[in-house]
C-alpha cells in the first residue's frame, strides 16, 4: 500500500528535486539570468507576463487542435483504406513511408508561400506531422485479422464490409487511441515549430521574440507551458483509452 | 482425369467428393503440384467422421474445399446433393485457436454468426431477445451457465473453445466443420470436450468432419476415420469404427479400443515411412 503511494508520488518529488537542484546551481554559481535562468526567474516572468503568455498559449492550443482534427479525420480515413484493401496498402504504404521520412519543419516555408503568415502554415504543419501515426495505426488493426476467424465468417456469407466493421474496427480502436497519444504530442511540435517562423502569434513566436529580446525567463515560460499543454492533452487521451478499451488492458485477469 | 459425368443423379450422399483434386494457384497447376489429389468421399446424412495425418497433409485444405471457401481444381463436390459453387452457410467452423472477439461478452460472441448470416441477419433486431435467449441455452449446455456474461479473457482455455464450438453451431448448421479444435488444451479438458461434443451431436444429429491428429480422439467420436497422407495429399485409409454407441469414456480403455488406434497408428507410422527421405 505504502509502496503504491510513493510509486504516485515518485515523478512530483523527482521534479521538484531537480527544480530545487537547478535553482541552488543557478544561486551558487551566479549564472547569469540572460544565459541560464534560474526558476524562480521563470516563474516571476511566468507571473509578469501571465496575460500575454496566456494568450499566445491558447493560440497554439487551438490551431494545434484544429491540426489534430483534420489529421484523426484524414488519418482515420487513409488507414480504413489502405487496411481494408491489400492492393491499396500495397500502393499507398510505401509512399506514405516515404513522405513521413521528410522533415515536416521544411514545409513550413513552402506552406507560407502558399497561405501566407499566421493560422495556415500552422494548421497544417500540426495536421501533416500528427496525420501518420494515425493511420499506421487504423491500418494494422484492420490487415492484422485471424485468419481463422475470417474463415468463420466468410462461410456465413460475410462481406469483406461485415467483417471490417464487426471485427476489424473494434479490434483496431485500441491502437487508434494508442495512436492519438502520440499523435497529439506531435501536433504540438507542428504548430510551435511553424509558428517560430511563420505567425505572429503563438507559444512559438513568443519563444523566438522573448529569446531575441534577451527575455529567458519568459523564453522558459513559454516551453513550460506548450510542454504542460502536450501533457495535460496525452493523459486525457490515456485516460479515453483506459475507458473506452478495457479489453486491450486486461492485465493480470484471466492468464 | 476430371469426371465428366454429370448425370445429377439424386445423390443419398450428404457430402459427396467425386474425384477431387486442388492446386492452390494455375502455377502449381501446371506443374501438377496438388495440395490434395483424388479425393473421393461419401459421407452419409449425420454422419461423424474425422480426417487423420501428419500436419501440413492437407487436412485445413479439405476443409475450404468443404465448406466452399475454395474451388477444386478438378473434380466434384456435392454438399447435400446440391454442387458447391460458395461459401456454404449451412456450415459451422471451429479451429483450434478459438478467436472469439475480446471486446464483445462470451453470449455476444456466439450470437455473432447471427449478425451476418441469413435469414437471421434480416430479423436480428427485432428478434434479438429470442436468439439471446438460445445463445444462453446453448451456452448452459455446454456448461458455460454463469459465464454469459464474462469476457472471453475471463475464460480458461478449455471454455473459450466450448463458447467458440457454440458460435459455430448457433446458426444450427447442418454440418459441424472441426480443424484440430482440442489441440491446445491438457488431456483433461480435453477428454471433457469430446464429451461435450458427442452429447450435441446425439442430440441434434449434424454432420461432423473433425479434423485432428489424436488418434484416439478420432476413434472415440467418429462413424468413419480416414487416414490422409502427406504431399500429396490423399485419403488412404478408410476405417468404420463399429464401436457400439452410446460411447462412454470408460470405452477408450478397452482393448477394443486400443486396438483400433493400434491399427490406425500403423498407417500413420508407414505414411511417415514411405514420405520420409528428408526426415529420419
Amino acid at each position: 500500500m505504502n509502496k503504491k503511494l510513493i510509486e504516485m508520488w515518485a515523478p512530483w518529488i523527482l521534479l521538484v528535486v531537480l527544480i530545487l537542484l537547478w535553482q541552488i546551481l543557478c544561486s551558487a554559481l551566479d549564472v547569469s539570468e540572460f544565459i541560464f535562468p534560474s526558476p524562480w526567474r521563470i516563474w516571476t516572468q511566468f507571473l509578469e507576463f501571465k496575460g500575454i503568455i496566456a494568450a499566445h498559449a491558447w493560440r497554439t492550443f487551438w490551431v494545434t487542435m484544429v491540426g489534430f482534427g483534420i489529421a484523426i479525420v484524414v488519418g482515420v480515413l487513409l488507414g480504413f483504406v489502405i487496411g481494408s484493401s491489400r492492393l491499396a496498402y500495397a500502393a499507398v504504404y510505401p509512399l506514405m513511408t516515404g513522405f513521413n521520412a521528410l522533415p515536416k519543419a521544411a514545409f513550413v516555408p513552402i506552406l507560407v508561400v502558399w497561405f501566407g503568415i499566421g493560422v495556415g502554415p500552422a494548421i497544417l504543419t500540426a495536421f501533416l506531422i500528427s496525420f501518420f501515426p494515425i493511420m499506421v495505426n487504423i491500418a494494422t488493426g484492420l490487415a492484422t485479422l485471424e485468419p481463422e476467424l475470417e474463415d468463420v465468417l466468410r462461410v456465413l456469407g460475410a462481406k469483406r464490409w461485415d467483417v471490417l466493421i464487426k471485427v476489424g474496427l473494434p479490434r483496431s480502436m485500441p491502437y487508434f487511441y494508442g495512436s492519438l497519444k502520440v499523435a497529439i504530442t506531435l501536433a504540438f511540435v507542428g504548430t510551435t515549430v511553424s509558428e517560430m517562423t511563420a505567425a505572429n502569434e503563438g507559444i512559438g513566436y513568443l519563444l523566438i521574440s522573448a529569446g531575441s529580446a534577451m527575455q529567458m525567463g519568459l523564453a522558459f515560460a513559454g516551453l513550460l507551458v506548450v510542454g504542460a499543454m502536450a501533457m495535460v492533452m496525452y493523459e486525457l487521451f490515456s485516460v479515453i483509452e483506459k475507458h473506452t478499451t478495457a479489453w486491450a488492458h486486461r492485465g493480470s485477469q484471466g492468464h | 482425369m476430371t469426371t465428366v459425368n454429370d448425370d445429377d443423379k439424386a445423390a443419398p450422399w450428404f457430402v459427396d467428393f467425386q474425384d477431387v483434386w486442388l492446386a492452390y494457384n494455375d502455377e502449381l497447376l501446371q506443374q501438377n503440384h496438388f495440395a490434395v489429389e483424388a479425393i473421393d468421399l461419401k459421407v452419409r446424412q449425420g454422419e461423424f467422421i474425422a480426417i487423420v495425418g501428419p500436419s501440413g497433409c492437407g487436412k485445413s485444405t479439405f476443409m475450404k474445399l468443404t465448406t466452399g471457401l475454395k474451388m477444386p481444381s478438378m473434380g466434384k463436390i456435392l454438399i447435400d446433393g446440391a454442387p458447391v459453387t460458395g461459401p456454404l452457410k449451412i456450415s459451422g467452423m471451429a479451429f483450434q485457436a478459438p478467436s472469439l472477439l475480446p471486446w464483445r461478452t462470451t453470449v455476444d460472441n456466439v450470437l455473432l454468426p447471427l449478425e451476418i448470416v441469413e435469414p437471421y441477419r434480416s430479423s436480428f433486431k427485432a428478434k434479438r431477445a429470442e436468439y439471446v435467449e438460445r445463445a444462453r441455452r446453448l451456452l448452459q449446455k455446454v456448461g458455460l451457465g454463469g459465464y454469459e456474461d464474462k469476457f472471453p479473457w475471463q475464460l480458461s482455455g478449455g471454455m473459450q473453445q466450448r463458447a467458440s464450438i457454440c458460435r459455430a453451431l448457433i446458426h444450427e448448421p447442418k454440418m459441424l466443420l472441426l480443424d484440430e479444435p482440442f489441440g491446445a488444451l491438457d488431456a483433461f479438458t480435453r477428454e471433457e470436450l469430446w464429451c461435450i461434443l458427442r452429447d450435441l451431436w446425439t442430440e441434434q444429429r449434424f454432420n461432423v468432419i473433425l479434423v485432428t491428429h489424436d488418434l484416439r480422439e478420432s476413434v472415440f467420436l467418429a462413424d468413419t476415420v480416414y487416414v490422409m497422407s502427406k504431399s500429396p495429399g490423399r485419403f488412404v485409409v478408410r476405417r468404420e469404427i463399429e464401436l457400439p454407441r452410446p460411447r462412454d469414456l470408460e470405452v477408450t480403455y478397452t482393448k477394443e479400443f486400443s486396438d483400433i488406434v493400434h491399427e490406425l497408428r500403423g498407417h500413420i507410422g508407414a505414411i511417415r515411412q514411405t514420405g520420409a527421405h528428408t526426415t529420419a
